[in-house]
């Protein structure tokens, strides 16, 4: 019998389950390996040279190139380890998150200081369907 | 003769706050705002500074990789070093540990069915700090020991409600087995209403979090039913660090027949960087 995941009905989000984890081991280990400045100075110096010594995809690898951080997440990244890459560029949490939105980092700052984004039509993937992103 | 838990506090942790006060950036109207919601909760905390702190927290993908995922793991070292999250690490203090009582509480709480991991080398990340200097100020070492206990709340299926308050009555019994003479306080960090990841990112949800407020303190018996997917759908994906919450909360001794705790002090802000944060503090 299938687990129930109800979590994969809520709209823009996708949970770190134990099949995302496996997914996107390699790419979150190659993330763990930006905490160290010496493995950012090598990252930085040549992305590709850097990436293939890690047996990633290479969807992975390119969703890292282009910094697709939506992407890497459908590829199994967890938002954690992802934001050592963000770290890397010299990026705040905020920047990290607004890039997924769609949002521009002024108008995703101003929608914070706002009170954020209501969870009202924001539940369930019904209330997104046919839409390209969240109003 | 033993050791007692004398309150509880809670409160998110957001890095950015960390950011703020490193940077000293407090007095900027973005920040004045959350920094004066701690300005008594900072007052009494020096009037009533412990002997120890249990610190509940997530590590953030800094101590722990994907290589090994503890669900709940106690820090029985005699210092943690404060973690380079990938900026550098925080110009704080590092973390004097408390062995021997951490150690009886991993003993005690493991044989009251917890399968606790037991951590001997651990650097701590945001999680532990922010709230540590929100409470503390800047000084140059941290007022008392502290046991980290790191939760998991980034790889599912995180623990349920119901096990994280059921931990803190386990934690409790495990405190007041302790014959000396100690002062303990328990933190339940993290939250509230987030979202880091995906177009969804950015969500607040201030009723949610406000009626979590008021269930903590008054009916947490019940709050502790509440299942993972209505965290992750009305407060975010990272809203689920609320569950670390209860584990604080079942620390408190009305859980055991005891009086209900007295609420000392609330607050709740919105936003800081991506985050709702909320405060709370009780006296058992």
């Amino acid at each position: 019998m299938a687990i129930d995941k109800p979590y994969l009905d809520i709209p823009g989000t996708t949970v770190f389950d134990a099949e995302q984890s496996r997914r996107g081991y390699w790419l979150n280990q190659f993330c763990m390996s930006l905490m160290k400045a010496d493995n950012r100075e090598r990252f930085k110096s040549d992305e590709a040279t850097y990436l293939d010594e890690w047996p990633m995809t290479r969807e992975q690898k390119q969703a890292v190139l282009d910094r697709d951080m939506n992407r890497m997440i459908s590829l199994g990244g967890n938002i954690y380890f992802l934001a050592k890459i963000g770290a890397t560029d010299g990026l705040s949490f905020q920047q990290m998150a607004a890039s997924m939105t769609g949002l521009t980092e002024e108008e995703y700052r101003n929608m914070m200081i706002s009170g954020g984004r209501s969870p009202n039509g924001n539940r369930y993937l019904s209330e997104w369907a046919g839409e390209g992103d969240s109003a | 003769m033993s050791a007692r838990i004398s309150a509880s506090v809670y409160t998110s942790h957001v890095p950015a706050i960390g950011v703020a006060l490193d940077m000293g950036k407090t007095d900027e109207p973005y920040w004045r705002p959350l920094f004066a919601g701690y300005e008594q909760s900072k007052a009494w905390f020096a009037e009533h500074t412990p002997d120890v702190i249990l610190l509940v927290f997530n590590d953030h993908a800094t101590a722990f990789s994907l290589e090994m995922i503890p669900t709940f793991a106690i820090g029985t070292a005699a210092s943690f070093d404060v973690a380079d999250e990938g900026w550098g690490p925080r110009p704080v203090p590092n973390v004097v540990g408390h062995p021997q009582l951490a150690s009886h509480i991993a003993q005690s709480v493991i044989q009251q069915d917890f399968d606790l991991t037991v951590v001997n080398r651990m650097d701590v990340d945001h999680g532990l700090t922010v709230p540590l200097s929100l409470l503390c100020g800047q000084p140059s070492a941290w007022p008392c020991p502290v046991i980290p206990f790191a939760v998991n709340v980034v790889h599912y299926p995180v623990p349920s409600g119901q096990r994280c308050l059921n931990l803190g009555r386990a934690i409790r019994a495990a405190v007041e087995s302790y014959d000396e003479d100690l002062n303990v306080q328990i933190w339940g960090t993290g939250g509230m209403s987030h979202q880091l990841q995906g177009p969804r990112a950015g969500l607040i949800n201030s009723e949610f979090d406000q009626a979590f407020l008021d269930d903590l303190i008054a009916t947490p018996t019940e709050l502790a039913t509440k299942p993972h997917v209505d965290y992750v759908r009305e407060a975010g994906s990272e809203g689920i660090e609320l569950v670390m919450w209860l584990i604080a909360r079942g620390a408190m001794s009305d859980l055991d027949g005891g009086p209900p705790p007295t609420v000392r002090h609330r607050f709740y802000h919105v936003p800081a960087s991506n985050t709702a944060v909320g405060h709370l503090i009780l006296e058992n």
